[in-house]
């Protein structure tokens, strides 16, 4: 199970960094919506794996996991999410007035788009 | 504490608070400006003078505010004699040069900023000689650099007053980097940051292996400001600052913060051979330096620049020497130099300002037409070059004592002769500045007819003047007890035998005296001639030099980051994950073999398929990520799978959070998805992608293999703690929650305000794009794609309507049995959103919108607001912010039921999380709108009840 868990925070961050390696923004969304499940995946096994072992107080509980982990890696999703949300405005935007979704200042792109011209 | 030292802190705190006056009372016209600028800096006087007669008896006051007590960083203040001296000093001429100032600044000047940028200086001075901490203390210090940054630089439209202003930031920032060191070790040796402590321990510090770095490092702190050799060229070259600023830093108080340092450390550093041969060599060599450039300065404020370091270079000199002697001449010294300097810096101002030119070979013959300012600047020089009956004399006097039997190298005549020659160099450029200037033949091609100003511009200097020749006739009455307890504090113990008076009888300070007022006399007297062998002389240009340090380390850096960030974000992460993974294995190269000995967990079948699944997924959005559509599909096959992980490895909370989060977002990606291409175009060579594939890989390995370690080793865990109070502390067996609400509830209640915070700033970027150029683009956009016939599909809405209580309950569900069973106010704000975006997607943005009575930002608000009040309470039952209470109540016939204040902070972070994921697909979609999505008002498109109607026409 160890071994499972171990690739699939491998998988998933080698396939998250490939993805912010792109040049257009979606697909660095895309990588660092990948990243952000590594990420909450790995925080989440510091507490070592444990199955059947909620961290829910019972009388009838053999034992409970680690539970400080897990509140940690609860917000961080909530977090992550609202991140991914700016993120992708960001990009929104930056699409929307520039006309590209290129992610590289290059000396042909470097400027905003088009020049602002009649403005109401 | 007394009540005089109460008053420490609110004097260094009155010129800050002050510093936000001017720049109001300008509007009120100039004299309220100034008197506003004098306010703060006459109450902060009168705080002083009422702590004086303490200070005077030889009492030392403290006042302690503790700030960061596990740092060593206390705000500290102490007064003693020499905080006294200098804190008058600052304040004293700080009020004069206000005065001076207020006729010396034209109406273009924005005089409120000018004043603003004077006060805050002069708090920063204040700070650094009242602190008790000496991290404190380094704050204040890198505080007047950067004032006096402002100041230097104040006539913005001047290149030498930016470039000035940036060579000065650059020399004394740089050398207030070096003392920062120099004092934490200092700190480390002592083993505490306060400087009474420290003060008390010189032999430790002596005797520590750690003295030499400590020393050269405090040292460069203290030679930068006072601009000693090889550091003295940025003051001539901060002389392109306005006068008044010139006489209050460059000549009073900032440049004398190095040698303030030197006399503050006296005690602790002075007394080795390291200090007496660095301090004095450097003194030496700064002040016969200084005075031979002086003497060949055509520039009044460049010559007396040079004056001044010279001067500085004296002091250094004096504190060198390492005797209690020497250090109370220097003490006396810096008084009068304040005196005489300040005075002769408002001079030269008054001459630039009346005659339009500060060039001394275009002056000359003023005595006649500027009869007040030449009686001024004649007195003061006369003292600057030390003539008797006024104070210069006196110090000078007692310089060349010291200096006399001070034995330097083995030889017994350096250092009188360098004493001489600098006091001989001393009188020729003061002689030249009265005689230059204001005798000689009037001139008839003054760039602007000369004469003397009105009382305002030579009040502060004439005042000044007065002050220069009591102290010179009348020493022991005027000064006599400054001096003893200002000594006394430099010395920190019984003060040597010293006398001030005028005659000393026939020893060799007068006969080097003599040398040096002839040997002037004489200099002035061939200046002609020796002025033309100094033009010809090749000599290094300090600000040459300075530059091209300057513009190479730009090219290098400018190098360092073409290589690195080319303004390509791509490249620099691959940098940034190159070096990442290189550090790693660098770090794991020496350590062991990687898996340790924990036992591992069986895999059952379905996780092998549903990891399976998910490593299939994640391979094929890397394969499949041009197919934007396909790739957010398989995101979503990955989430799930993420979530089950959860549920399957006792996380509960987790899974569920996953996988509303997962829902969200994949609406959030889809919605902005409508307006990207739909496909990525293929752009990067092979290469490019077999570059970044390794990188990935190598990347992926290392995190698998570091996560595998930690998994097969056991660790310590502060959980049992939170496992074993949850319930008797919090009330609640779910422990996730608990920690969230209780334990570590301030973490939470940040994490609300982020996501708050973010839901904002992109209702914010929307609102700006839908302003910018970009909302023409949006109204045109085309209308071409392939879209469903029945957007609103009335299966939809009736199921969503059907579905919307039950959803709700659910959330409410959750929301309650959060505390003692997976769920809570994260989990059921999402649930909640998810039920009504499914509103939002059956019958479209308008219709819902219009059912939606609260505003999301409102939303938010209200969510931080109760749980920041939740917390708030506590402080109401006298405990802890966040500290939380419950109860058990019964109401039949239900049963018995728990109420705990953490569930009102819960709620509020139910209705931020609400408002925040509402906020968010709420802006994406009004950019659909303008982007001319049709808005509909009837829930659906087609209306069930039209064709009954027909039915029944028909």
């Amino acid at each position: 199970m160890e071994l499972l868990v171990a690739a699939t925070v491998g998988v998933l961050t080698a396939a998250g960094v490939y993805l912010i390696l792109r040049l257009r923004s979606f697909p660095v969304i895309l990588g660092l919506a990948m990243l952000s499940y590594a990420v909450n995946v790995f925080l989440f096994a510091t507490g070592r794996l444990a199955v059947g072992l909620p961290p829910i107080l019972s009388k009838y509980a053999e034992g409970y996991t680690d539970p400080l982990p897990q509140a940690l890696v609860l917000t961080a999703i909530v977090i992550s999410f609202g991140m991914m949300a700016v993120l992708v405005m960001v990009a929104l935007g930056a699409f929307l007035t520039s006309d590209h979704d290129r992610i590289d200042i290059t000396d042909e792109t470097g400027e905003q788009g088009e020049p602002e011209v009649d403005k109401p | 504490m007394n009540t005089a030292s109460q008053f420490l802190p609110v004097i260094a705190a009155l010129p800050f608070l002050g510093a936000l006056l001017p720049g109001l009372m300008i509007r009120a016209g100039r004299n309220a400006c100034a008197i506003a600028a004098a306010t703060p800096t006459v109450l902060a006087l009168i705080m002083v003078l009422i702590a004086a007669p303490e200070v005077m008896r030889g009492e030392v006051l403290q006042a302690r505010i503790e700030w960061l007590p596990a740092l060593g960083l206390d705000v500290n203040f102490f007064l003693d004699g020499l905080g006294l001296l200098f804190a008058g000093m600052i304040l004293g001429i700080g009020l004069l040069i206000i005065l001076y100032a207020r006729f010396y600044l034209s109406g273009d000047d924005p005089m409120g900023q000018f004043y603003t940028y004077l006060l805050l200086f002069q708090g920063a001075m204040l700070g650094i000689v009242l602190s008790d901490n000496i991290l404190l203390l380094l704050i204040f210090w890198e505080l007047t650099s950067l004032s006096s940054f402002l100041l230097i630089g104040f006539w913005k439209h001047l290149p030498e007053g930016r470039q000035g202003a940036r060579m000065a930031l650059a020399v004394t920032g740089s050398g207030g980097l070096a003392m920062i060191a120099g004092m934490l070790i200092l700190g480390n040796i002592v083993g505490s940051y306060d400087l009474t402590v420290i003060l008390q321990h010189g032999d430790l510090i002596r005797q520590s292996d750690q003295y030499l770095p400590a020393l050269l490092l405090i040292l460069i702190g203290a030679f930068t400001k006072s601009a000693q050799f090889p550091f003295h060229f940025w003051l001539p070259h901060a002389m392109a600052a306005p006068t008044p600023v010139s006489a209050y830093l460059h000549s009073a108080t900032m440049v004398k913060a190095g040698v303030f340092l030197m006399a503050r450390m006296w005690p602790v550093l002075a007394g080795t051979d390291a200090w007496f041969y660095i301090v004095t060599t450097t003194g030496l060599i700064t002040m016969v330096l200084g005075a031979l450039i002086a003497l060949f300065k055509d520039d009044l404020k460049a010559l007396l620049a040079y004056s001044t370091v010279s001067h500085l270079g004296l002091l250094t000199t004096l504190l060198g020497f390492g005797t209690k002697e020497a250090a109370v001449v220097a003490v006396f010294h810096i008084i009068n130099h304040v005196t005489f300097k300040a005075a002769l810096f408002m001079s030269a101002g008054i001459v630039d300002h009346e005659t339009h030119t500060r060039d001394i070979k275009r002056l000359g013959g003023l005595a006649a037409l500027m009869p007040i300012t030449a009686v001024i600047a004649t007195i003061t020089a006369l003292s600057m070059a030390g003539i008797p009956l006024l104070n210069g004399f006196l110090s000078k006097e007692m310089m060349l004592e010291e200096a006399a039997h001070t034995v330097w190298f083995g030889s017994h005549w350096a250092m009188p002769v360098a004493a001489t020659l600098g006091a001989m160099l001393s009188v020729a450029y003061s002689l030249r500045f009265i005689v230059h200037v204001f005798f000689g033949s009037k001139r008839d091609d003054y760039p602007h007819a000369p004469h003397d100003p009105g009382f305002g511009l030579w009040a502060a200097p004439g005042l000044l003047a007065v002050t220069v020749v009591l102290i010179g006739v009348l020493p022991k009455l005027m000064v006599g007890p400054l001096v003893a307890v200002a000594g006394g504090a430099v010395v920190g113990g019984e003060l040597p035998y010293y006398s001030l008076k005028l005659w000393h009888g026939v020893n060799a300070a007068l006969y080097m005296s003599i040398i040096a007022i002839a040997g002037g006399a004489f200099l002035l007297w061939q200046h002609g001639a020796l002025d033309r062998i100094w033009r010809t002389l090749r000599k290094p240009e300090a600000k040459v030099l300075f530059d091209t340090l300057v513009t190479r380390s730009c090219a290098g850096a400018g190098r360092l980051i073409e290589t690195t960030h080319n303004n390509a974000i791509s490249r620099y992460l691959a940098v940034f994950a190159i070096s990442t993974v290189a550090l790693g294995f660098a770090a794991w190269s020496g350590g062991g073999h990687i898996s340790g000995d924990r036992p591992l967990l069986e895999v059952p079948v379905t996780v092998a398929v549903g990891w399976v699944l998910l490593t299939v997924a994640a391979l094929a959005v890397v394969l499949m990520h041009r197919q934007r559509f396909l790739s957010l599909v398989l995101i979503g096959i990955i989430g799930l799978m993420v979530s089950g992980g959860f549920v399957y490895l006792s996380a509960p909370d987790l899974a569920l959070t996953q996988i509303s989060v997962e829902t969200v977002t994949i609406m959030l990606l889809l919605l902005a998805l409508h307006f990207l291409p739909k496909q990525t175009p293929r752009e990067s060579s092979v290469g490019l992608r077999v570059r970044d594939g390794s990188i990935a890989v190598a990347c992926g390995i290392g995190i698998a293999a570091l996560t595998f370690a930690f998994l097969t080793r056991d660790f310590s865990t502060i959980s049992q703690f939170h496992l074993d109070n949850a319930k008797t502390g919090g009330g609640g067996t779910n422990v996730v929650n608990v920690i969230l609400v209780d334990f570590r509830g301030y973490d939470t209640y940040g994490e609300i305000i982020v996501l708050g915070i973010a839901g904002l700033i992109i209702f914010a970027l929307m609102e700006a794009l839908l302003n910018g150029p970009a909302s023409r683009r949006l109204k045109n956009w085309p209308q071409n794609e392939l879209r469903s016939h029945d957007r609103h599909p009335m299966m939809m809405v009736v199921v969503t309507r059907i579905m919307m209580p039950i959803a709700v309950i659910v959330g409410i569900y959750i929301f309650l049995r959060g505390h003692n069973q997976p769920g809570g106010g994260f989990v059921a704000g999402l649930v909640i959103a998810i039920a009504l975006l499914m509103q939002y997607m059956a019958s479209g943005f308008a219709w819902a919108q219009e059912r939606q009575r609260t505003e999301y930002h409102k939303l938010i608000g209200i969510g931080v607001l109760i749980a920041g009040l939740t917390g708030a309470g506590s402080w109401l039952a006298g405990r802890p912010f966040l500290t939380s209470s419950y109860g058990y109540f019964t109401i039949p016939p239900i049963e018995e039921f728990e109420l705990a204040t953490a569930m009102l902070f819960d709620l509020g972070v139910f209705l931020t999380v609400l408002g925040a994921v509402m906020l968010m697909l709420y802006s994406l979609s009004r950019i659909a709108r303008a982007a001319g999505e049709t808005v509909n008002i009837e829930p659906m498109d087609f209306d069930p009840s039209e064709t009954e109607q027909k039915a029944g026409q028909n």
